[in-house]
């Protein structure tokens, strides 16, 4: 899941202060799920944002819809019509969809109400942890499912770095395991430690242009 | 007499771009050095330009100006991260480099080694400005500095932007000219009649702006140019001339002669790029009367 959080109230306040009309678009996809831009968020921040402008005996008026996914372009339908009463619009989906509302209404001024911090997991309730970065060459298989892109603090394909405390802890926080330290421990319960002697050549990072996937099934169809 | 007071004397500079050895053996370089000396303001020397790997910018500034060149080095942001980039400049400034021209770099994606993960951890605004703070004694953290470096700073411009994209540039120029910039390079002019407008809407900057001369090496190269550099435009009455001369050096050397003559009144300076046609500088000079 894509996680994100509430950007400080002030900042939302600031971008909001020169419209009088606001659409808050709340996403009942991931941002729901790690409750960051929901129904229940949509109205929490709306009250907020109320109640801040009167205090300041501005005029100004924020409504909220929530839609089921911010990142496909179905969804959107039933907001064509009531965006158009709006000065303006704030989305409270992740990056991804923040910028899909906004080609979907260019003439709209969006904002987004939310941080997107990582894709991860939950911890317990509302307690979330990063475990992927997308790095579009997943290593898992050899590192017994811990990923030493997004744990390992140099991203180290060939890890240790040498900087592993005798707890088994990164140098850079003693709070933070050493993600190749868990790597190996696992590796030998596994009796699969040849892994770590395997040379791993350098990654393609492929970190410049804007992904693009189509699925093998659907090539046919998107054919130029 | 260093770039600097060139430019601040008002007279025309010329520099040329040397481009770094793929290796380490620098014999051709020093050959081409030799026969500019004393004939151009400056070597300019580019930093793993088209991200293609080869010998930096930094080792072979050292080694000119210990011939007794006057340089220009040159710091991307596409290969290095904060650190190493305040790291260079300060090694710059004890190797005794003064100007230098700070660049946004190219995406690995273009070179020879596309599978580079693009760093761009500071943008070439962020460079400026650690160059800026290096100069006032810090870092960019606000850490002392033992030593203040000097530079001169250069920026580069796209000066045959237009509609929406010039607008763009020019406030880009503005925003540089805020961050420190002592001068501008422009990337390659082929056509006066556009660098004309983008010279009178910057004038009142008061920025000497070095525009780029590309040699036009064939008929084939100007086409290249037109079809894949993006805001470059080699005007129909070049591509005839080309065309037309029998002998084509020659006629690279009048056309590129010609735009340098046309420029003159426009600009501060040149910076004659020869892609490897180094050794006809020279008579590109002699044709030109500079």
């Amino acid at each position: 899941m894509i996680v994100g959080e509430r950007k400080p109230f002030d900042e939302i306040k600031e971008m909001m202060k020169s419209f009088k009309k606001v659409l808050n678009v709340g996403c009942g996809g991931c941002t729901s799920i790690c409750m960051a831009g929901g129904q229940r968020e949509v109205g929490l921040l709306n009250e907020e944002l109320q109640n801040a402008f009167k205090r300041d005996g501005a005029s100004f008026r924020v409504d909220g819809f929530t839609i089921e996914r911010q990142c496909n372009a179905d969804f959107f339908s039933e907001l064509d019509e009531i965006v158009k009463g709006y000065d303006a619009l704030l989305s409270m989906a992740c990056g991804a969809g923040v910028q899909f509302l906004a080609d979907r209404y260019p003439v709209k001024p969006v904002f987004p109400a939310l941080n997107t911090v990582f894709v991860g997991v939950d911890r317990d309730i509302g307690w979330f942890e990063e475990n992927c970065r997308t790095c579009r060459e997943c290593v898992l298989g050899e590192t017994g499912g811990i990923c030493p892109v997004t744990r390992c603090a140099k991203s180290l394909f060939n890890g240790p770095c040498g900087g592993t405390s005798r707890e088994g802890k990164c140098e850079v926080s003693k709070d933070t395991p050493c993600a190749w330290f868990e790597i190996h421990k696992r590796l030998k319960e596994q009796n699969r430690l040849e892994n770590i002697l395997k040379l791993k050549p350098a990654r393609e990072w492929r970190n410049q242009t804007q992904g693009t996937l189509v699925q093998e099934a659907y090539k046919k169809r998107y054919a130029k | 007499m260093t770039f600097k007071e060139r430019l601040d004397s008002g007279k025309f500079a010329v520099a040329v771009e040397l481009q770094p050895p793929k290796g380490n053996d620098l014999s051709e370089l020093y050959e081409y050095a030799e026969l500019l000396k004393g004939r151009v303001d400056a070597i300019n020397v580019p930093d793993l330009q088209n991200a293609i790997m080869r010998l930096g910018s930094l080792s072979v500034c050292t080694l000119l100006k210990a011939k007794g060149m006057e340089v220009i080095y040159n710091l991307s942001c596409s290969d290095r991260n904060r650190l190493a980039l305040q790291s260079e400049l300060l090694n710059a400034s004890a190797l005794g480099l003064k100007n230098v021209l700070l660049v946004q770099g190219d995406p690995p994606s273009m070179g020879d080694h596309f599978e580079a993960k693009a760093v761009f951890d500071l943008d070439v605004m962020g460079l400026l400005d650690a160059a800026k703070r290096l100069q006032e004694g810090y870092d960019l953290t606000g850490n002392d500095l033992q030593g203040k470096p000097q530079f001169s700073i250069g920026a580069q411009i796209n000066a045959a932007a237009k509609g929406h994209v010039l607008d763009l540039e020019v406030l880009e120029m503005e925003k540089k000219i805020r961050m420190g910039v002592d001068f501008f390079f422009t990337h390659s002019i082929y056509d006066v009649s556009l660098f004309e407008p983008f010279v009178k809407k910057v004038a009142h900057f008061k920025v000497p702006i070095i525009a780029g001369i590309t040699l036009l090496k064939s008929v084939g190269m100007a086409r290249y140019v037109n079809k894949h550099v993006e805001g470059a435009s080699v005007p129909d009455s070049i591509l005839d001339q080309l065309m037309k001369a029998s002998d084509k050096q020659k006629a690279s050397i009048e056309i590129a002669g010609d735009l340098i003559k046309a420029l003159k009144p426009l600009c501060q300076g040149v910076q004659i790029i020869p892609i490897g046609w180094e050794k006809q500088i020279p008579a590109l000079l002699d044709y030109v009367g500079l």
